[in-house]
């Protein structure tokens, strides 16, 4: 309510002051534990890692070891930031990343609790930051065409393509592969991130050639990764900073199903 | 001082390549699985080399810093690529791409380098198209073009305002076939901290595993650096947080020269800085210039009553706006290119005219455009006399169709509405034309150590079009490396894996442990970003937008204190054995300091303006850029000597046989 006071007057959110609770862990092998953080002087215009840079420089100074969170862009876009922010994936903000958030979405005096994203299949590396390799290998597994790199190939518009399955299938590739569907969903699943990938190629002609290989080393790899199975609540369709479709979900399973009766 | 061999092969331009192609020498597919390569950095570059080089039969080791190739900072890049397809019949050419490039550069690029840039484009998209990256299409199913600056053709491609992260995906996934198949082993988390050279030859880097801190020895018969630009020794840039010079620096020092650091990308329309928290800045996309009128107030009482709170912008009437691109350059207009826009807006925030709490910020104004398509719209409606509200209503669902994204972000990150009231902007930098110097084949001055995408310097000249970037980083690693880095190779063939075991990679590897041990040692005053913000403000004030002598040699004094305040001064937390954010950091400022000296020396060497590089010094009447083509038509090239402020100077000239040296005009 606090902000929109602000808001209706149209005036800055200067000097918060927050308790912050963030999960430390020195390493992969280690024990974790959530620690307390006062800070002060935060500004509505602040981003959230830009409040977390403020903390980190106090602990430097102070000489203690700063928290680690990865993070690269700070636009939106490479898919490094990974915080469940007061239970939610990138926060409480809709359509963004953590970098993408801004401090003005929260009230002077608010306790904000920061971990990183849960799975088994993420273990965590350090304090905020957690191993995501197993996305890298689902993609391996098929997530490509296989066409070699060295430009012999036919003229761009001699197979021209459907412009809806075109956007469509741009909408699925927009992914930024930041986990935050896995992180919502209860049972830690990888459908969402999975099945955009198979999307995109699925609704191009240049990726049906392989689709039926391609949907079952795709799954067969994420059900190794031990990613749960599909909750089919919706909760990773609605956390996702990019919109990725639950359509991509449904098509999914079409491919899947008629790669194993074809198989 | 020696005159660099850009090894431009003979005969007439459109020639050459081909002409290069069969004369060079090949690798039997037998020898290549023979042959190791590291690629260092796995953006448009680095990725797109990998996965061809894996192609051909060569084993590829691949490092980036990130977590995962497909995180690297071509992912951000929004407008699209070029190409030469004249799809659109608009007469396009290999020829006219080549013009555009070196006239935009100001003509201090390689014409042999640039025409074959052109010469490959249109494969690129060919390439990108087969492996399944989805390219923006027509309702009749083919490809669609955008325009941008600088040019009178549509040859630019696109993806929404994700372009670069379509393409990259698309390097990625060829990546990851390759991983798949075993010819690439990839290293994520890992950062080249040296270079290694055998016999003066380059054959292997050492790396720090950044989970572990390990240090780690790779080698291999040719080392590619693809590891961008280095832009972040601005501090603030639109660059990603970890962006560094650490892996084209080290190889500076080992023997690379650095050719022309000073050109720099400051790039007109980016949100301005909103305080000293800031820890990046977010380009608004170059699209945007189509429809945005830029203006600041025409009187100084306006500007105080704006930055107070007690007028908006929409308070004020037509004529007490001052739309000065479109007053000082009445033929482009909006439209004029990156340097020049940028500026502009500088020079009237310098006389008191920015419109936000700093001062740094000037408006870019959709309402014109809102009315103008909202009575376009009306009309196809046909609604002869559509009201106000229709007309902005309508008008602002086609500005939401065509930067919608873009509209999106600027108000998360603002919090102010762009379809109400103008965005505020202000020029930030962007990218870097400067880097490693390399030949025709891409080769630095050290042999076997290869530089393609941003960090090599080759293609931009002294400014560089929006759209080419992307154009540049696929053709160096789909279609140019892996055929100029084979006639290297033909020589290793019976050379055997290269022993890691030798006195040079242990010479290298306590270079390197000896280096960390003195950060971790310093006596601790201040933190790492302390002192990367110092070193900003002085870039951004003495090295930016405008240099001058004077500023620029007190520069080179600032950055020498600065460096040895680091080293004795800064302050590493953790240890060097874990993963640890603040020695990562502190090992690229320090290589920043040096570079930041580098930087100042060439800008001030430099007595002309050219394209992003503008000397206050040299300048025409009305202000504009002032070349000085007897003097200065070369490449600088660097050496390393032990000193930055006493790197030896090396030009390669630059010849113009198929295009006129002209002065550029935009009045």
């Amino acid at each position: 309510m606090g902000n929109l006071i602000f808001k209706f007057f149209n005036l800055q959110i200067r000097d918060m002051k927050l308790t912050l609770k963030i999960w430390r862990q020195d390493n992969a092998t280690t024990k974790g534990k959530m620690v307390d953080y006062p800070i002060d002087g935060i500004e509505g215009d602040m981003s959230f890692l830009e409040m977390l840079d403020v903390l980190n420089e106090e602990l430097v100074v102070k000489g203690e070891e700063p928290v680690e969170f990865d993070h690269d862009c700070r636009e939106g876009i490479c898919g490094s930031c990974s915080l469940q922010i007061n239970g939610e994936p990138h926060g409480p903000d809709r359509l963004v990343t953590t970098c993408q958030l801004h401090m003005r979405s929260f009230n002077d005096g608010d306790t904000i609790t920061i971990e990183p994203f849960r799975a088994n299949a993420f273990p965590v590396v350090k304090d905020l930051i957690i191993d995501r390799s197993s996305f890298d290998r689902i993609q391996q597994a098929g997530g490509y065409v296989s066409v070699n790199t060295s430009g012999n190939t036919i003229d761009a518009n001699a197979t021209p393509v459907n412009k809806e399955d075109a956007d469509d299938s741009f909408n699925a590739a927009t992914c930024i592969g930041c986990g935050a569907c896995v992180a919502a969903c209860k049972n830690a699943s990888a459908m969402l991130f999975t099945s955009a990938k198979v999307s995109q190629y699925a609704l191009l002609p240049q990726g049906k050639i392989e689709a039926t290989e391609r949907v079952q080393a795709m799954v067969r790899q994420m059900d190794e990764e031990g990613f749960g199975n599909c909750s089919n609540t919706g909760a990773c369709e609605l956390e996702c900073p990019k919109g990725i479709s639950l359509e991509n979900i449904a098509r999914m399973n079409r491919e899947y199903m008629s790669a194993t009766t074809e198989g | 001082m020696s005159v660099l061999d850009s090894k431009i092969p003979e005969g007439p331009l459109a020639d050459k390549w081909t002409k290069h192609k069969n004369d060079i020498n090949l690798v039997n597919p037998a020898n290549k699985r023979n042959i190791d390569i590291i690629m260092v950095g796995t953006g448009l570059a680095g990725g797109s080399a990998a996965a061809t080089l894996a192609e051909l039969g060569y084993n590829v080791k691949t490092f980036c810093y990130q977590d995962s190739p497909r995180r690297a900072h071509s992912i951000a890049a929004q407008g699209g690529i070029n190409a030469a397809k004249n799809y659109q019949g608009d007469g396009d050419s290999n020829y006219r791409l080549f013009y555009d490039t070196v006239k935009g550069g100001d003509y201090r690029s390689r014409e042999g380098n640039v025409y074959r840039l052109a010469e490959v484009s249109g494969n690129i998209i060919d390439q990108c198209v087969a492996q399944g990256v989805p390219f923006a299409r027509e309702y009749g199913g083919l490809l669609d073009n955008r325009s941008f600056g600088g040019v009178l053709v549509s040859r630019t491609f696109y993806a929404k305002g994700q372009t670069g992260q379509q393409l990259l995906l698309g390097a990625y996934s060829a990546m990851n076939r390759q991983i798949n198949r075993g010819k690439i082993q990839s290293f994520n988390r890992h950062e080249m901290m040296d270079l290694v050279l055998v016999d003066g030859k380059a054959r292997g880097i050492i790396a720090r595993d950044m989970v572990t801190g390990e240090i780690e020895r790779h080698s291999a018969h040719a080392v590619v650096l693809a590891s961008g630009g280095y832009g972040n020794v601005f501090f603030l840039s639109t660059n990603a947080m970890g962006s560094n010079v650490m892996a084209a620096w080290r190889a500076h020092r080992r023997g690379a020269y650095f050719a022309n650091p000073c050109y720099t990308q400051i790039h007109p329309t980016c949100i301005p800085v909103s305080g000293d928290h800031q820890s990046k800045l977010t380009l608004m996309s170059e699209s945007l210039r189509n429809d945005g009128r830029i203006w600041v107030p025409k009187n100084k009482e306006d500007v105080l009553a704006i930055r107070e709170g007690k007028k908006k912008p929409t308070d004020l009437s037509e004529d007490e706006r001052d739309y000065y691109l479109e007053r000082r350059y009445p033929a482009f207009g909006n439209l004029v290119p990156r340097d020049v826009a940028s500026r502009a807006a500088k020079e009237r925030c310098d006389a008191g005219f920015g419109v936000n709490k700093t001062g740094e910020a000037v408006y870019l104004d959709f309402k014109s455009a809102i009315e103008r398509y909202g009575k376009e719209a009306a009309f196809k409606h046909g609604h002869k006399n559509p009201s106000d509200e229709e007309v902005t209503k309508l008008g602002k669902e086609i500005i939401e169709s065509k930067y919608g994204n873009l509209f999106q972000m600027y108000q998360k990150i603002v919090d102010q509405n762009p379809y109400e009231t103008p965005m505020m902007i202000y020029p930030a930098v962007h990218y870097t034309m400067g880097g490693l110097w390399v030949d025709y084949n891409l080769q630095t001055t050290i042999p076997g150590c290869y530089a393609t995408g941003e960090a090599n310097f080759s293609d931009h000249g002294a400014n560089r079009l929006g759209a080419s970037a992307l154009m540049q980083g696929l053709a160096d690693g789909y279609f140019v490396l892996p055929y100029t880095i084979g006639d290297y190779l033909s020589k290793d063939i019976r050379t055997g894996k290269i022993p890691t075991d030798s006195t040079e990679f242990d010479a290298a590897e306590k270079d390197v442990k000896d280096r960390i041990d003195r950060l971790m040692k310093a006596s601790g005053k201040h933190s790492v970003d302390h002192y990367h913000k110092l070193l900003g403000k002085i870039m951004w004030n003495k090295c930016g937008m405008a240099r001058n002598a004077t500023d620029l040699q007190s520069a080179l004094d600032e950055i020498k204190a600065l460096r040895e305040d680091f080293w004795a001064n800064v302050k590493v937390t953790g240890k060097e054995d874990t993963k640890n954010a603040e020695l990562e950091k502190a090992g690229r400022v320090a290589d920043f300091l040096e570079l930041g000296e580098l930087f100042a020396k060439d800008a001030l060497h430099r007595n002309e303006s050219c394209g992003g590089h503008f000397r206050e010094e040299y300048q025409t009447e009305e202000g504009e850029a002032l070349r000085d083509d007897e003097h200065f038509k070369y490449v600088a090239a660097w050496e390393y000597t032990g000193n930055p402020r006493d790197a030896k100077l090396h030009k390669e000239d630059l010849t113009f046989n198929n295009i006129e040296l002209k002065t550029r005009s935009y009045k």
